[in-house]
């Protein structure tokens, strides 16, 4: 598999095992050049492995992962952030006990160059970094609708808050790539609707190409314009949303777990007997 | 307003179980003995009689504040029950005494201790004594308890103060004598032994006037704009302190500026520790290694008992200070995957590894061995030698400040802020593009620069270097001292240096109980004031954010005794 220009992210053959557990098997996965794509399966279906295997969290046993042509695969997080891809959490993880913009300056960690001797001296050329930083965070706070709360603590912030807040840190590196893990999980509608337009404005206003794990159909199925569907750490399905909507192994991925004991019973053996 | 229920008495009788167990082990553990011909005031109360009654009148507070607001008549009721109980407790251990010999087991119940709790007075009158005692303690501890808060705050301040007036009574005395003029009119506040009692109500009243006057001054403190007049005080204010700060070797005289010696290089340590533990969260337990590392540089260096080389101090003080930061990452490189609690074990071990080796016979030859090191060079600013206390202080302040200096700027800094994200959560800040590894070295490295320099100043301050000087004890020392002044607050290492290594210098006769103390103090910090005395505002809010709704709260009580 080749990479083409119009791919950013391109997963070939990736595989994760946890001892005798195969998390992610396989994977194939394009990610188009300022697209909005997610990633959808049941629980435990490798999505977070996934993504951990893409930010360098994990090193994958086999395959490989490239970014803009370039192999990353094996490289540490902070590499891997520096290279262009920025990730939030399914559980929210700020630095709480940090204020909302020290967040975003160390989000911005990457483009800052001031070392120990800037630090303690504070040259010029620290100072102006240092201003320009405050004031880009600032900036960014605004856009993401946080403007004025730059000196509460993150934890003080109310949930939706923290999300977008989480957001905003992984934009201040700059990424070309943003992965949003669950990004609407514990939204009520209104708010998970204020958070597809923000993606949406993320991907149209800055650029940024964005692949997203989702639960919330609504929102998988209103935003994505590619869905992958993982089921037992193996690739199940790929398509437009309409395609994965009426995919018959995707609809007993997910029913063959959620629903009643009949349709176990009647399941092939890819179905978990729990 | 309600009555208190039996449950509340249940919890009042508990607590003042507790608080007699407690004095009976201060008093069992020989502090009431030993402290006996120690007076606070002259003829009157001994320390001995202090520790004593001490924990009854804190148990008493803490009954009182248990229950709650209360009718004044129910107050004194818990205060009485509270005393009786710890009297109770006592006299129980009293009449054991009589009956069985308990010196079998405590050394320390001696008829000697006996005669203390019961004042001196014969058997069998003798039994009722700590009863009556205790319960007078109670009803004073009750009445101090329900005076207004300001007053209340300035009557337990101003106690303080004559406690600790008198407690160090021998080494005021000694500053003051250095002042010929001021003698003659100090003289009549401190007798023999502890204050006199007429010096001792003049400065108890003076200092209740004192702090009650600083408590109705208005919060004007907290101003945003700064008037010209405001700038002026407060720059002269500054002003003033720096200047006492320079002169008080000569103010205090040998034994003090020595002391103040000690704790300047506890101070080093600690700003260095604070950057590892405070700021990055990497729990460093061997952080003597590097003070030990900067003392046998500077020794190996400059001895001219090894003879070695003949470097002079500021030769090979660049020298210990790279040792130490090479070894602050060599220490560093292997443990960089290692978090929280194995961190802290791993760094143990790297701290007695070099402890054994300097101890070790194998390097015998090169650093002396038990022996150690001697002849260490002294410092030498043109043609004077930094030898005496007073001159090494400004050595020590001049470490310090630059120290303070490097500490502040990068905590609010760049780094700093990755320092803080890796104490909140690794992972995140390494996805945050942080490169843990040189973030983690860059706090190894800058803390064992300030350790080292603490080192060699140490050894040239002792012209010698023993390995027994860098104990496993020193780094808890450290430790301590920033966990009690204040996790990551930059000032904090400071107060937290005057109390944990400074008072225990001043009150060297308390040697024996000194571990009791210490531990009794964290513990009592840990319950009390989680955050340390001189908390990083970061910190006070994430352990206390419903401190001004409380302290609201509290005024308003006072103010509704006050209209009682």
């Amino acid at each position: 598999m080749t990479t083409t220009d119009e791919n950013i992210l391109v997963a070939n053959k990736v595989t994760k095992r946890f001892g005798g557990l195969v998390a992610v098997r396989d994977v194939d996965l394009e990610v188009k050049r300022e697209g909005i794509q997610s990633i959808i399966g049941p629980n435990g279906a490798g999505k977070t492995t996934f993504f951990n295997c893409v930010t360098g969290y994990y090193t994958p046993e086999s395959g490989d992962i490239r970014l803009d042509g370039r192999l990353i695969t094996g490289l540490s997080t902070d590499r891997v952030t520096r290279l262009g891809i920025s990730r939030t959490y399914q559980n929210i993880r700020l630095f709480k006990n940090m204020t909302v913009v020290e967040n975003i300056l160390v989000g911005m960690h990457p483009h800052l160059r001031s070392g120990l001797f800037g630090s303690i001296f504070r040259d010029k050329r620290t100072n102006m970094e240092e201003a320009a930083a405050v004031e880009e965070s600032l900036r960014l706070l605004r856009f993401m609708g946080l403007g004025g709360q730059g000196d509460m603590l993150a934890k003080n912030l109310p949930y939706g808050a923290q999300r977008r807040l989480e957001i905003a840190r992984s934009l201040a590196s700059k990424p070309k790539l943003l992965l949003l893990d669950e990004p609407t999980a514990g939204m009520n509608p209104s708010e998970t609707a204020d958070t597809m337009r923000l993606i949406r404005r993320l991907r149209d206003e800055l650029g940024v190409t964005i692949l997203l794990i989702e639960h919330q159909m609504r929102v998988v199925m209103g935003i994505s314009e590619k869905i992958t569907v993982l089921d037992y750490g193996a690739m199940i399905a790929e398509g437009l949303p309409e395609e994965i909507q009426r995919n018959p192994t995707v609809v007993e991925a997910y029913l063959g777990r959620g629903s009643a004991e009949g349709i176990l019973g009647k399941s092939q053996t890819s179905s978990e007997p729990a | 307003m309600k009555n208190l229920t039996s449950q509340t008495w249940k919890q009042v009788i508990n607590l003042s179980l507790l608080g007699g167990l407690i004095t009976v082990l201060i008093a069992l553990i020989g502090m009431v003995e030993a402290f006996a011909p120690r007076f606070i005031i002259s003829g009157l109360i001994s320390m001995g009689q202090v520790f004593l009654l001490l924990p009854i009148f804190i148990f008493c507070f803490l009954n009182l504040r248990k229950i709650g607001t209360a009718r004044k008549l129910e107050q004194f009721m818990v205060g009485a029950v509270t005393g009786l109980i710890g009297g109770a407790v006592v006299l129980f251990v009293l009449v054991v005494g009589q009956l069985v010999n308990l010196r079998s087991v405590f050394i320390n119940a001696s008829p000697v201790l006996y005669q203390i709790i019961t004042f001196k007075v014969p058997f069998p009158t003798g039994y009722i004594v700590p009863l009556a005692v205790f319960l007078l303690i109670g009803l004073i501890a009750t009445g101090i308890y329900i005076l207004p808060t300001r007053w209340r705050s300035a009557v337990i301040q101003s106690l303080g103060v004559v406690l600790l007036l008198g407690l160090m009574r021998d080494l005021l005395v000694a500053v003051i004598t250095r002042w010929g003029p001021l003698t003659v009119l100090l003289k009549w506040m401190f007798a023999f032994s502890g204050m006199s009692l007429i010096g001792a109500i003049v400065v108890f009243i003076v200092m209740v006037g004192l702090a009650y006057w600083r408590s109705t001054r208005p919060i004007a403190q907290k101003k945003t704009t700064f008037t010209r007049r405001d700038k002026i005080i407060r720059y002269s204010g500054l002003g003033a302190i720096a200047l006492m700060i320079l002169l008080l070797p000569q103010i205090l005289g040998i034994f003090f500026s020595e002391v103040l010696d000690t704790v300047g290089i506890y101070i080093l340590m600690g700003l260095g520790l604070n950057i590892v533990v405070g700021f990055a969260g990497l729990l460093d337990l061997g952080y003597v290694a590097f003070y030990a590392i900067g003392a046998y540089v500077m020794g190996v260096l400059t001895s001219t008992g090894l003879g070695f080389f003949h470097l002079t101090f500021w030769e090979a003080l660049p020298f210990a200070l790279i040792g130490s930061v090479l070894a602050g990452v060599i220490l560093g490189l292997p443990v960089l995957k290692v978090r929280g609690d194995y961190l802290a074990i791993v760094t143990l071990g790297f701290g007695e590894i070099v402890r054994i080796l300097a101890l070790s016979d194998w390097l015998r030859p090169w650093l002396g061995g038990t022996q150690g090191i001697q002849s260490i060079a002294q410092p030498k600013i043109g043609p004077i030698t930094l030898d005496n206390q007073a001159d090494l202080y400004y050595l020590i302040l001049a470490g310090i400040l630059i120290a303070y200096f490097i500490a502040t700027r990068l905590k609010d800094s760049h780094l700093g802020r990755s320092w803080m994200a890796l104490r909140e959560d690794e992972d995140v800040a390494q996805a945050m593009g942080i490169n843990t590894m040189s973030t983690k070295l860059m706090a190894f490295a800058t803390g064992a620069f300030f350790s080292g320099l603490a080192g060699a100043i140490f050894a040239a301050k002792l012209t010698s270097a023993y390995p027994h000087s860098f104990n496993f004890l020193v780094s808890i020392n450290v430790l301590s001292l920033i966990i009690i002044g204040g996790m990551g607050s930059i000032p904090g290492v400071l107060v937290g240096s005057l109390v944990m290594v400074g008072v225990p210098e001043l009150l060297r006769e308390f040697a024996e109980f000194r571990l009791l103390a210490y531990g009794a103090v964290l513990v009592a910090m840990m319950l009390i004031r989680p955050e340390g005395i001189l908390p990083e505002a970061r910190r006070r809010l994430e352990l206390h954010e419903e401190e001004p709704i409380e302290e609201l709260a509290e005024n308003d009580t006072a103010q509704a005794e006050v209209g009682d």
